[in-house]
């Protein structure tokens, strides 16, 4: 990552740019799904447990922008932040279920 | 593969740091500016006296003059004087022309003693600050999604800035003074380690304060999209009694406060709202003033029948997780703060405000320190150095314009309050303008000289275009007032240091590069 300020290949500028976006939106998704899938699965009044997700959440968006800048390829940065993602989605999709049945 | 991992967070501090460095520097020194939100409004607005009264009194002036003035509003609201600031305001709002619209709010300044009304000069005063602060003088949601999305990137910069240091405590007592950029470095992790808690407490309290704006999944999924009944649950509100439309008089509201006192435990009620006053089913909710603990909890209040003066009911306790936010929420904004907390609060904002200039001034000397020896920088570190003279120093230079133009204004200019907020926008642009066209060490002098010049006048000014100068103010005990004028000679000597030390460098690294150049001429002679 420490790249040379001049002459920087674009595929480097590119790289970067991608881990930007994985860190900032990608980012942003894992901390979305972490606050929801908290908030459903803390045992507490619904008030409590939506606060205490939206309060966390942020550990988990600054967990995944570390990560984004400390894998060593930007598709490991996607990568990162999809297996995480689509646990969470399972995990939300779990508690919806079990409240419907 | 533990190095890479501190290089990789040390490549993301750097540049995390840089890109919002210039936002983050002013959103950190109008918050800084607003701990003292309201004696700046004081200071704003001279001919609001500060009066040492109880409570009881100035409720009773209000409920006098609200019931002469706007007897038949649907609702009464009554800010209390305190020790900050000494206004009494009283505002009522007519009943709605149809269901379910908001009438509309007029409201008046009193003098807490005598009940006259107060016309104070039209400013916005350090409300100004505390706004721009969050909401960056852009149109709804977007200048509090930036400031938010700004805190998200400090957090970032703080926690990586961490991980770089692995000599954390060890680099905190290692100070090489004078030594141009090694200190520059030392002071910024000073000041960094120093005050950490503060760094990270301020960052995180102020993504929670926004969370329901910016993180609302977990909202809507748990109330269907239904943002409104969750904020009902927050906030459990006493519901408004419906008007039963027999008049009926208003008992007095001064004994309230003493019944509200004993339900919270010796607590100040500073905020009041009577709803339908002169009815029969009149009710009079009194909330509790934030400066007599941490925890801010939101519409902790308790209500009064507004005829009998009985107890109608008080809102529950908070349970930990709502207490926990209300807390970051307190600590952020510091409500309860005393005055020496509060100057804490104050020095803490600075030293987080001087991280991050000392921030960008590295990030530029070591990049600068590659084309020490030619004339010309490339465009990038230029604009970098411009940027960096404006936001830091033209910002001083705006605040302190500011000030002036509270003072200098002529008090019947129509928008008057508008002209001073587009003062400070205009100096702030001709900060950049100026930067631009002067090299980079002449306009950091030049504009941090202005500032001192500035900041060091103020009190002057004050004296001169007002009554209150510090002759009175100190005499008379009015610390607020008082206070300020300090505040800005003080940073106008610090900002002439500034300036004269910039000035003595500036002159040092010339002789330095001369000497440099001669003894590569000398080379390439030989």
């Amino acid at each position: 990552m420490k790249g040379k300020t001049r002459s920087l290949p674009v595929s480097y500028r590119l790289a970067v740019t991608s881990r930007v976006l994985a860190a900032v939106l990608g980012g942003y998704i894992v901390a979305a799904l972490a606050s929801v899938s908290l908030s459903m699965w803390v045992p507490m009044a619904r008030v409590d447990a939506v606060v205490t997700g939206m309060m966390t959440s942020f550990l988990a968006y600054l967990g995944a922008v570390i990560w984004c800048f400390a894998c060593r390829t930007a598709l490991r940065a996607w990568l990162g932040l999809a297996l995480p993602s689509l646990i969470l989605a399972a995990v939300v999709g779990l508690a919806y279920w079990m409240e419907r049945t | 593969m533990k190095e890479g991992f501190r290089q990789a967070m040390a490549w993301l501090h750097t540049w995390a740091g840089l890109t919002f460095g210039w936002l983050l520097f002013a959103i950190f020194l109008t918050g800084t500016l607003a701990y003292f939100k309201d004696e700046t409004s004081h200071w704003m607005q001279p001919e609001i006296p500060a009066r040492a009264l109880s409570s009881e009194t100035s409720l009773t002036v209000a409920q006098h003059y609200l019931e002469q003035h706007a007897a038949g509003a649907s609702r009464w609201l009554i800010e209390l004087p305190d020790a900050r600031e000494p206004g009494l305001s009283v505002r009522w709002q007519q009943a709605p022309a149809k269901p379910g619209e908001r009438g509309q709010f007029t409201e008046k300044h009193l003098d807490p003693q005598t009940g006259a009304e107060v016309q104070g000069r039209e400013t916005t005063g350090g409300e100004f600050f505390y706004r721009f602060h969050f909401q960056l003088q852009m149109p709804y949601p977007w200048g509090r999604w930036l400031s938010t999305l700004a805190a998200m990137v400090m957090f970032v910069a703080l926690i990586s800035g961490i991980i770089t240091h692995k000599k954390i405590f060890k680099d905190f007592f290692t100070f090489r003074p004078r030594k141009g950029q090694r200190s520059w470095l030392d002071g910024h992790n000073a000041v960094g380690v120093l005050v950490l808690p503060f760094h990270l407490m301020i960052t995180y309290s102020s993504l929670v304060i926004f969370m329901v704006m910016v993180m609302p999944a977990s909202v809507l999924v748990a109330y269907k999209g239904d943002v409104r009944g969750f904020f009902d649950e927050v906030f459990p509100a006493s519901t408004v009694r419906e008007l039963s439309g027999q008049p009926a008089p208003l008992a007095p509201l001064a004994p309230l406060l003493e019944k509200a006192r004993e339900q919270w435990g010796g607590g100040r009620a500073v905020h009041l709202s009577v709803n339908n006053p002169g009815d029969a089913n009149a009710s009079v909710v009194l909330s509790r003033d934030g400066s007599d603990r941490v925890v801010h909890d939101f519409g902790s209040a308790v209500t009064f029948h507004g005829v009998s003066g009985e107890l109608l009911g008080t809102t529950p306790q908070a349970s930990v997780p709502k207490a926990v936010a209300g807390s970051f929420y307190g600590l952020h904004m510091g409500h309860f703060a005393g005055p020496v907390l509060r100057w804490l609060y104050f020095i803490c904002g600075l030293a987080s405000t001087a991280m991050i200039g000392t921030g960008l001034v590295i990030w530029l000397g070591k990049r600068q320190l590659k084309h020490a020896r030619s004339m010309a920088m490339p465009f990038e570190l230029r604009l970098v150095e411009v940027l960096n003279i404006a936001s830091m120093a033209g910002l001083m230079l705006a605040v302190a314009t500011f000030f002036w133009a509270n003072r200098l204004l002529p008090l019947g200019l129509a928008g008057r309050a508008d002209w001073e907020v587009n003062s400070f926008f205009i100096v702030w642009g001709l900060s950049v303008l100026h930067a631009a066209v002067r090299r980079g060490r002449q306009a950091w002098v030049e504009q941090l000289a202005l500032a001192a010049l500035l900041f060091g006048g103020v009190p002057l000014l004050n004296a001169l275009t007002t009554p209150y100068h510090l002759g009175v103010t100190l005499a008379q005990g009015d610390w607020a007032m008082a206070g300020f004028d300090l505040t800005c000679l003080a940073t106008g000597g610090f900002f002439a240091w500034a300036a004269w030390k910039m000035q003595r460098a500036g002159k040092a690294e010339h002789a330095t590069r001369n000497r440099a150049q001669a003894i590569t001429l000398e080379q390439e002679a030989n």
